[in-house]
């Protein structure tokens, strides 16, 4: 018994610590978001307790429903596009290519640089008076139109776009490795019945692949949740509302206009909706394993 | 392991025929790739170069007729960022102040919980690492404005003090989660051995695991360093504007300036604040792969 206590003196003086900035900066914090929801504040946060209205006004306010419409078309389609893409080069890196390495390193350079960065370089080639658009112009392709960032029915597809060029990496990343973890025995087998590659690729390892595709799908819905900077820089969610998104929306109502009750409730709504998709996820990525093997 | 097995099985595989229509047609598809995800690049470099009136003459895919560094030259020192007009060389020496010790304290942080959590296991460990990890999936959105309320209630908000903590705080979670995995594999014996020559809990962590978890280090290194330098929402909101990264700076100069976009000075500048994460990207190789599969897969 001494030697118990003494053994746990050191780590629980380290621990203390770590539990006081949990419990203060993410629980502590989420739980007055949570609060503040319920309240009337405005400029500044009060006490005054309102129940839910701030939600009945959250859920009547256009812009939220528009943003909510917007992040759902972006994420359907940039979560389609970054796994075919992502799967289609690495199957392709991992066809015994030519300079394999250097193939790879381009294709994951957009994932170490900032989605302001990406976001601000798309606007420049999207650009219809001085982009793309113009250069195929100048080439002679007259009829050639680009206009996707001016457009506000296209506009959503110009996020898509340049989400895919700096996301497609690391899906490209994930899957080969999960190409990779397949028994190569299966490949050869299916060589000798004379099974063609492509239907290979299709019908054993794309079903072999599905705890890399969950991951895949996971970390990407992950990030269009979170994506905020990429729409600053790109389009600042115009022209209109077309590019707005609930992390904009959010940011925009606690800084720029000043309703804080609003922006927690939306805040609050995010927070529910990661709960509900997530929890069973976690739950079984982080917990299960242990009551199993260990 | 799957890349030592990559490497095994290659030569013994036949050596692909010439020129199918297949190999031709993955080929066409590595190339269009490759475009793909270079142009910008290249964009980016050759408008750099170019100046305002050959911008206008030619299209962007053009190499420039002669080479200026003059837009280089005025991102760098001259171009305004909203408030101020001393280039990005101010959001530079800002980022680094934000940046070193922010990798520096949350390595630190991340390797102490990470060996507390998974070699001492203290009463309700789990909990504590469950609500760690929750935190890492929820947007930054949910923690913000309390977090504002807090510091501006101990004075400290806007301050580098305040960009700093929250970098560290953001990034408990991912650090934790790499150091506590990575310490679980290390043998237990030589934890026991230590315990048995009356070694504590700091002179294990100091002699033994510290040394012990160089790669991981090195992992976390480019982790957060990529992570911290390429902030944008952090940055905006807790730095202040006397501490604005480079990111904000440089959203600040394409997005608000008024008059004609000097759209080589906006390129050079995007470059510049690229250069510090590509950088550590082209240096670090595998590494960085290891890495963003660590923090990605499971943070």
């Amino acid at each position: 018994m001494a030697r118990r206590q003494k053994r746990s003196w050191g780590a629980t003086l380290t621990i203390v610590p770590f539990w006081v900035l949990v419990l203060g900066a993410y629980v502590g914090t989420m739980v007055w978001t949570v609060l503040i929801s319920l309240t009337s504040s405005k400029m500044l946060p009060n006490t005054q307790f309102v129940g839910l209205a701030q939600y009945t006004r959250l859920f009547a306010t256009e812009r939220w429903n528009i943003a909510v419409h917007n992040i759902a078309i972006f994420g359907v389609l940039m979560m389609i596009l970054c796994l075919v893409i992502g799967f289609l080069l690495a199957a392709m890196v991992d066809s015994k290519i030519r300079a394999e390495d250097t193939v790879r390193t381009i294709i994951l350079y957009p994932q170490a640089i900032s989605f302001i960065v990406t976001g601000l370089v798309w606007q420049w080639m999207m650009n219809p008076t001085v982009g793309i658009e113009k250069a195929m112009h100048d080439f002679g392709w007259m009829g050639f139109s680009f206009d996707w960032l001016v457009t506000p029915d296209k506009a959503i597809y110009a996020l898509v776009l340049a989400g895919v060029w700096q996301g497609s990496g690391l899906i490209m990343a994930l899957m080969l490795a999960g190409l990779r973890g397949i028994d190569q025995e299966i490949w050869k087998a299916a060589r000798v019945d004379g099974i063609p590659t492509w239907r290979v690729y299709v019908s054993i390892a794309l079903p072999m692949m599905r705890p890399t595709i969950v991951t895949a799908v996971v970390l990407m819905s992950l990030s269009v949740i979170k994506a905020y900077d990429l729409v600053v820089a790109l389009t600042s969610g115009g022209p209109g509302l077309s590019t707005d998104v609930p992390a904009k929306f959010i940011m925009d109502f606690f800084f720029n206009r000043s309703n804080i009750g609003l922006a927690t409730a939306a805040c609050t709504v995010m927070l529910i909706f990661v709960l509900v998709v997530f929890t069973p996820w976690f739950y079984f990525e982080y917990f299960r394993e242990k009551n199993g093997s260990r | 392991m799957t890349m030592a097995t990559a490497h095994e099985r290659r030569p013994r595989g036949p050596k692909p025929r010439r020129l199918t229509a297949g190999r031709i047609g993955i080929y066409a598809f590595v190339a269009v790739s490759c475009l793909f995800f270079l142009m910008p690049l290249y964009v980016m470099v050759v408008t750099s170069f170019k100046t305002l009136d050959e911008i206008r003459m030619s299209q962007i895919f053009a190499l420039p007729s002669h080479f200026s560094v003059e837009p280089w030259v005025t991102a760098w020192s001259s171009a305004c960022t909203g408030a101020s007009c001393d280039g990005l060389k101010v959001g530079f020496t800002n980022s680094v102040l934000i940046t070193a010790p922010s990798v520096v304290l949350s390595i630190l942080a991340g390797a102490l919980l990470g060996y507390s959590l998974s070699l001492w296991r203290t009463k309700g460990s789990n909990v504590l690492f469950g609500l760690l990890l929750a935190g890492a999936f929820l947007p930054y959105q949910i923690f913000i404005y309390p977090l504002v309320r807090i510091y501006a209630y101990v004075s400290l908000y806007g301050t580098l003090f305040n960009i700093i903590t929250v970098h560290v705080i953001f990034g408990l979670p991912v650090m934790t989660l790499l150091f506590r995995n990575y310490f679980s594999s290390v043998p237990i014996e030589l934890f026991k051995a230590a315990r048995v020559d009356g070694a504590g809990f700091w002179r294990i962590f100091t002699s033994i695991m510290l040394p012990l978890s160089t790669p991981m280090i090195i992992v976390a290194v480019i982790l957060q360093v990529t992570g911290v330098w390429n902030d944008f929402l952090l940055g905006t909101v807790f730095a202040g504007q006397a501490n604005w990264p480079m990111t904000v700076q440089l959203n600040n100069i394409v997005n608000t300036t008024e008059g004609t976009r000097a759209y080589n000075v906006d390129m050079a500048a995007t470059i510049l604040t690229a250069a510090v994460p590509l950088l550590v990207y082209f240096v670090s190789g595998r590494w960085f792969v290891r890495g963003i599969a660590a923090g990605a897969v499971k943070g």
